[in-house]
């Protein structure tokens, strides 16, 4: 592991170079909401001064940058009762610049299913390795639960990870192009005063996550109360809307669609990301639907980021970034219905 | 100094330049690549259903082609979809795939629409098999109800073809009418050339109809279920397994050498696209085919 310290001005002059060559996404405030607070979004920026490295969240994850909401699968060219198929895997690079440690676990649980479980996805295997990730530290951003889910920290999956220091910033260097980027600047090696002030730094951001939540029990309680009223009293609210997945950085799940021109000279094959909340996600043909109502297609939602993915890779899907509960608008939160959950087990 | 990030060009990877080969699940390749194949031949078996042989144009990729009994294919109609099918054909011919369709929506009505020569999209074989080997010393019981004599079918080739490997094989079918029996070219096969126990119940008899009438369990009266060395295999609507495989745990037969395949919506077959997912299991990589004990402890499988 390598570490070294940066001074924010060199540091801003390292973005102003990967803008030279590069495409740079980076959060940008994008809007206000109601409160006047603001709301951000990764977006591809074209100078330092559009970035905010300090902003507490996005609406949306950046999973679109690896997983776009609508993605070629392949082309067909017909032809005299023929057909030719083309399919292109190959994705350009990309600087994704200050990303939340949860956004990265993220990513590496995306990395779990769709690289390294049987049938790797070429689609998403280039863009990830077109992706040089640089993380950033922050404050904990309001209703997250990502100290409980155990994504509060992370150790692998980006290139860069950046931690304010005040003057400056401690990153660490987790690859060889990492390295090689922050080359392009003044560097300085990590002295025993910047250590203690990341150590400073980490135990403050550890000191204020506020949310008690305690997920320890949860696939086995799911389990038991799969039964449970809880899940009529939540799913009675959703509007099936499915902004909670489209809003989720682990959430991968997809449709496929295929078209075809007006003239049937070309047709194409495309997938177009879903929600397992959306009344006909599990539905078959004959008009059979394995999940018709809204509390069970809300309970499976839960019951795949806290259990069903627990077996499968031993760890949860969620992240507890909370986009789902703020995106949510009859304000279904994560945390509520699993602190419910947990409180109609001690009855 | 270039400060471009250098791409990654995955389409140079040895891996993604090898043929495609979807029985090597861990490799990374172009998995959206299908193997083009002609409809060499439909054969109509019902008002609703066509059995259609397919046969793999490229002779490498049909060489390569080879699946067990229980598996499935995603046959594509490029420009209209891209479904799920049992593959109902005989496993040890390479590349030939014969494939029992009904009628029920966009892509199966293009099918039953399509002209013998028309070009289709295979990707696979997915999903798991049943266990033929396991079997092997035992009475095996091949139990359908309606269309699930497609993806019993393969199974029976399996049975007949090794016959001397299996005890008793008893084929249980039924249907709702005898207009809906399938396959009903084959049954004087099964029993006389390959000496199989095989029994048909219809539900709603017509005039011609001299056999038995009622519901598919009545057919257990009749036959000895040796319960500590049979293997049975269900296939299916849900209640009806659900029915039969209660009915042969009840008679001792252990849980887990029961199998039933199950049904769910597809759009992948390569566990990615979720909407096959039973809690923690992808019925496309954990099944279609599984045995009754997991079934049971699968929430919300049946
Ligand atoms: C493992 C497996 C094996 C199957 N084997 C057979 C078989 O041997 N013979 C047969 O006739 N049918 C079989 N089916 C069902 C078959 O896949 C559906 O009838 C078919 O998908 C309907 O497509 P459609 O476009 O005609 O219908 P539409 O209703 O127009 O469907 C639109 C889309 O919904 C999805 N979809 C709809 N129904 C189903 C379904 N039941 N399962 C999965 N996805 C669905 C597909 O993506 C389809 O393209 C099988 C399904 C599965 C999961
Ligand atoms: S389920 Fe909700 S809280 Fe968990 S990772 Fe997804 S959006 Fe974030
Ligand atoms: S965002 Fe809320 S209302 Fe919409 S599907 Fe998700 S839980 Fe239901
Ligand atoms: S069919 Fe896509 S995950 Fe199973």
């Amino acid at each position: 592991m390598l570490f070294k310290t940066v001074s924010k001005d060199e540091f801003e002059k390292l973005v102003g170079i990967m803008l030279e060559s590069n495409e740079v996404v980076a959060p940008t405030r994008v809007e206000s909401d109601v409160h006047g607070d603001p709301i951000h979004e990764y977006l591809p920026v074209e100078s330092f001064d559009e970035i905010d490295l300090n902003y507490e969240t996005t609406a949306h994850s950046a999973k679109t940058y690896f997983l776009p909401y609508r993605e070629n699968l392949s082309t067909y060219t017909f032809e005299a009762g023929d057909w030719g198929q083309e399919i292109g895997y190959r994705a350009m690079p990309r600087i994704l610049l200050g990303l939340h440690a949860c956004d990265i676990n993220g990513l590496l649980k995306l990395d779990k299913v769709l690289a390294r479980d049987v049938f790797p996805s070429p689609y998403y295997v280039s863009r990830r390795q077109n992706t040089f990730v640089v993380g950033i530290d922050h404050e904990p951003c309001d209703g997250g639960f990502c100290h409980a889910v155990g994504a509060d920290t992370v150790t692998h999956g980006f290139d860069l990870f950046l931690t304010d220091l005040g003057e400056t910033y401690l990153v660490e260097i987790k690859s060889s192009r990492g390295y090689s980027m922050l080359g392009q600047v003044k560097t300085q090696d990590v002295s025993d005063a910047d250590t203690q002030a990341f150590k400073a730094v980490r135990h403050r951001i550890t000191e204020q996550f506020t949310t008690d939540l305690d997920i320890q029990d949860l696939p086995n309680l799911l389990d038991m109360e799969f039964e449970s009223e809880v899940w009529t009293k939540w799913g009675e609210k959703c509007l099936s809307c499915g902004s909670c997945a489209m809003s989720c950085p682990t959430c991968y799940c997809y449709g496929v669609e295929e078209r075809a021109s007006m003239d049937w000279k070309t047709g194409s094959k495309s997938k177009r990301l879903y929600a397992c909340t959306i009344v006909d996600f599990a539905e078959v043909s004959g008009g059979r639907n394995f999940r018709p109502d809204r509390k069970t297609r809300l309970k499976y939602r839960f019951y795949h980021q806290h259990r069903g993915f627990v077996e499968s890779y031993d760890e949860p899907k969620c992240v507890g970034c909370n986009r789902c509960g703020r995106a949510c608008l009859v304000g279904i939160h994560p945390a509520e219905v699993i602190g419910d959950l947990q409180r109609e087990e001690r009855l | 100094m270039n400060t471009t990030i250098h791409p990654f060009d995955i389409e140079k990877l040895a891996d993604m330049r090898a043929p495609v080969d979807f029985n090597q699940r861990n490799r990374l390749m172009p998995v959206e690549k299908n193997f083009k194949a002609q409809i060499a031949h439909i054969t109509p078996l019902t008002d609703r259903e066509k059995l259609f042989h397919i046969r793999i144009l490229d002779a490498a990729e049909r060489q390569r082609f080879t699946f067990l009994p229980g598996q499935f294919v995603m046959l594509e109609v490029p420009g209209f979809g891209e479904i799920p099918v049992s593959i109902a054909g005989d496993p040890s011919i390479r590349g030939y795939i014969e494939l029992c369709i009904r009628k029920a929506g966009t892509v199966t009505g293009v099918l039953h629409s399509a002209q013998p020569g028309a070009r289709v999209g295979i990707r696979g074989p997915f999903g798991t098999h049943f266990p033929m080997d396991q079997m092997v010393g035992s009475d095996v019981l091949l139990i359908a109800g309606g269309l699930g004599l497609a993806p019993l079918r393969a199974p029976i080739f399996h049975v007949t073809q090794n016959r001397p490997d299996y005890r008793n094989v008893h084929i249980l079918y039924g249907t709702a009418d005898p207009g809906q029996l399938l396959f009903d070219f084959e049954y004087k096969q099964w029993e006389r050339i390959y000496g199989c126990d095989l029994r048909i119940i219809v539900e709603r008899p017509d005039d011609g109809w001299t056999g038995q009438v009622g519901l598919i369990t009545k057919l257990f009266d009749a036959i000895d279920v040796d319960p500590d060395d049979t293997y049975a295999i269900v296939c299916g609507p849900p209640v009806m397994f659900k029915f039969i495989c209660n009915r042969l745990s009840d008679m001792g037969v252990p849980m887990h050498r029961i199998y039933v395949s199950l049904e769910r919506r597809m759009h992948c077959g390569m566990g990615k696209c979720c909407r096959c997912n039973i809690g923690s299991t992808y019925t496309c990589i954990g099944g279609p085919v599984f045995d009754y004990w997991t079934v049971m402890n699968l929430k919300e499988s049946i």
